[in-house]
């Protein structure tokens, strides 16, 4: 299996919106070395015609009826915001310019 | 025997009769907290005041001849990553320290509702990424059987305050084996019910085709009453189960003569585990033979494939759950000059989240990334329908499946911390039950030195009444689960 190269992480890291250090970014490169490695082993099993399970217990749709109900007082869920005015969240103010 | 020493449902004897007043088991808890918190820190946030509370309420109520619960006045501890509403609740994470939900999670209210009374928020490895409790972001717990041990992990906050008698009773959580392996390292009765047993609402995500929240016990009526406590569908989980809750107190004394056991080989035979913890189970084999049950060797061949499979899901899982974390509306926002939006979220998420849970966000964005999704994630999701299969095809024949939940007894604090690899191999009996969905349960069987052995019991489906008699049986014909820690 290829190397996972510095790049690579770079750009896994943007997609996860993680910003990493320098020195970060080469130790998650080795561990990703690790572990892809340790992956390799799922490679040598036949999964020709084997369906995939991403839920183990089946299960089908589940029906309501859509009927307003109660829900949660907005200045209750504001309060955990780390910046808010009246019950909106507040964020810096971010203009690009043209 | 103390109050703090007691299981639920001897304090409930006495709580019944009025002989003891839940004001009295609250009382013996933080009594307990008092002499031993210092040295176990099981605890994140401890809530007296609405333990008491809730306490005198119970006892008012018992006093004006009121019909209660009988789980009415007894003492439990919940993981701080079950929210709780105006309590703290910080998923062992500096995103979330200084989080308070706005409601309760189902598990919680049905506690609540149950008349059980709430002590604190437990210690768990930071959104329960670990087997350790290691990787909490705010303090180390000790093992109550040796201090300088690890209690297990993501919910060994919880194994180690029941452990040590700081609380009767706890809720985990289990994704690959977070309630079991404490559980098993802490001497306890752990039990991972079936996927959609126990409405998940309220439970902070980590990997939501795997996690389910369970009970961790003194002895097996004990996790049999918190059973009855917490299952059942849930409007508010749309993955819980709209299937008949038996009475797993009720039944509890049913006969085992004649039920079909399988060893599961190579979770007992296989690479990793210690010979002692090996020869242990095989007593409890022998000890459930002389009751009746009948034994056979299961071939397994699929469980060497668990854990690379689990550790492309459930960090893929966690890549998405983990999303939410943005710094904007709830938990750690950056206080950095920041450029966008973009840099806003990047700055608060790395700052925030811990070593190991950054990793694990990566690890999942990567294998959910374009270009390798087929050979990773999907790969994964096929070795799963096989893992499975291989439990579908035993339980044809087999009531319930047997296999030590941990390799090992408690490790040393630091020992497995800097070697992921040693460290993951801790879940290697436990995360099969997880990628099948299954039921399963830890019970002590046994000591290695001076540390408890637990063995799992996995069952098909929605079996959890059967392994509890299975266990109950066993546990009513040994002695291990009277023995308590000194501390």
């Amino acid at each position: 299996m290829p190397e996972v190269t510095l790049d690579e992480v770079r750009h896994v890291a943007t997609l996860a919106r993680m910003a990493l250090s320098d020195e970060e970014l080469e130790r998650v490169r080795r561990e990703l070395n690790r572990i892809m490695d340790y992956f390799a082993e799922l490679q040598q099993l036949d999964t020709e015609g084997i369906g995939d399970t991403s839920h183990a217990i089946p299960m089908t749709d589940v029906y309501r009826q859509d009927e307003i109900g109660d829900s949660l007082p907005p200045a209750k869920i504001v309060q955990n915001a780390p910046d808010s005015i009246e019950n909106f969240f507040r964020v810096p103010t971010f203009m690009e310019e043209e | 025997m103390e109050l703090h020493e007691m299981t639920a449902w001897e304090l409930a004897g006495y709580l019944h009769t009025g002989e003891v007043s839940a004001e009295q088991t609250v009382q013996a808890c933080y009594d307990r907290i008092d002499a031993v918190e210092d040295n176990v820190r099981a605890f994140l946030t401890l809530t007296p005041e609405i333990a008491f509370d809730r306490a005198k309420q119970i006892d008012e109520l018992r006093a004006s001849g009121e019909q209660l619960p009988v789980t009415a006045g007894i003492p439990i501890a919940q993981k701080d990553l079950l929210c709780t509403d105006g309590v703290p609740t910080t998923c062992g994470s500096k995103i979330l320290e200084n989080f308070v939900p706005p409601y309760n999670a189902t598990v919680i209210q049905r506690c609540r509702d149950a008349g059980m009374i709430m002590i604190g928020k437990t210690n768990m490895d930071e959104f329960a990424m670990g087997s350790s409790t290691e990787n909490s972001a705010f303090q180390i717990t000790g093992n109550p059987w040796d201090l300088d041990c690890v209690p297990g992990g993501s919910s060994g906050g919880s194994a180690a305050a029941v452990a040590a008698g700081e609380a009767t009773t706890a809720l985990g959580s289990d994704t690959g084996g977070s309630i079991r392996q404490p559980a098993s390292l802490c001497g306890l009765v752990g039990v991972k019910p079936t996927y959609g047993r126990v409405s998940r609402y309220g439970l902070i995500a980590y990997a939501s085709s795997l996690d389910q929240i369970g009970p961790l016990c003194k002895d097996v009526r004990d996790a049999a009453l918190l059973m009855n406590v917490i299952s059942g569908r849930d409007p508010m989980d749309a993955t819980s189960a709209d299937i008949p809750v038996p009475d797993f107190t009720g039944t509890l004394h049913t006969d085992i003569k004649g039920r079909k056991g399988g060893i599961a080989h190579e979770l007992l035979y296989g690479e990793g585990i210690d010979p002692a913890v090996r020869e242990t189970i095989e007593q409890a084999v022998e000890q459930l033979s002389s009751l009746g049950v009948e034994f056979e060797d299961v071939a397994m061949p699929h469980a060497e494939y668990s854990l690379p499979c689990y550790y492309i899901i459930a960090p893929a899982e966690c890549s998405s759950n983990l999303a939410r974390y943005d710094g904007v509306r709830y938990g750690h926002r950056t206080d950095e000059p920041t450029t966008d939006i973009y840099d806003l979220f990047a700055k608060s998420r790395a700052e925030a989240f811990g070593p190991e849970v950054r990793l694990r966000i990566i690890k999942g964005t990567y294998v959910l990334s374009a270009g390798y999704y087929d050979a990773y994630y999907l790969k994964a999701l096929k070795v799963r329908t096989l893992i499975k299969s291989d439990f579908d095809r035993a339980f044809e024949n087999y009531d319930f499946l047997i296999c030590p939940t941990s390799p090992t007894v408690a490790f040393k604090i630091g020992e497995k911390a800097d070697d992921p690899l040693a460290m993951k191999l801790a879940d290697i009996c436990t995360i099969p039950v997880n990628l099948a969905g299954i039921p399963a349960i830890s019970v002590p069987c046994g000591f290695v030195d001076g540390l408890p052995v637990g063995m799992q019991l996995m069952g098909a489906p929605f079996s959890e009444d059967l392994l509890l008699q299975v266990a109950y049986a066993y546990e009513q014909s040994t002695d291990w689960h009277t023995r308590r820690p000194s501390l």
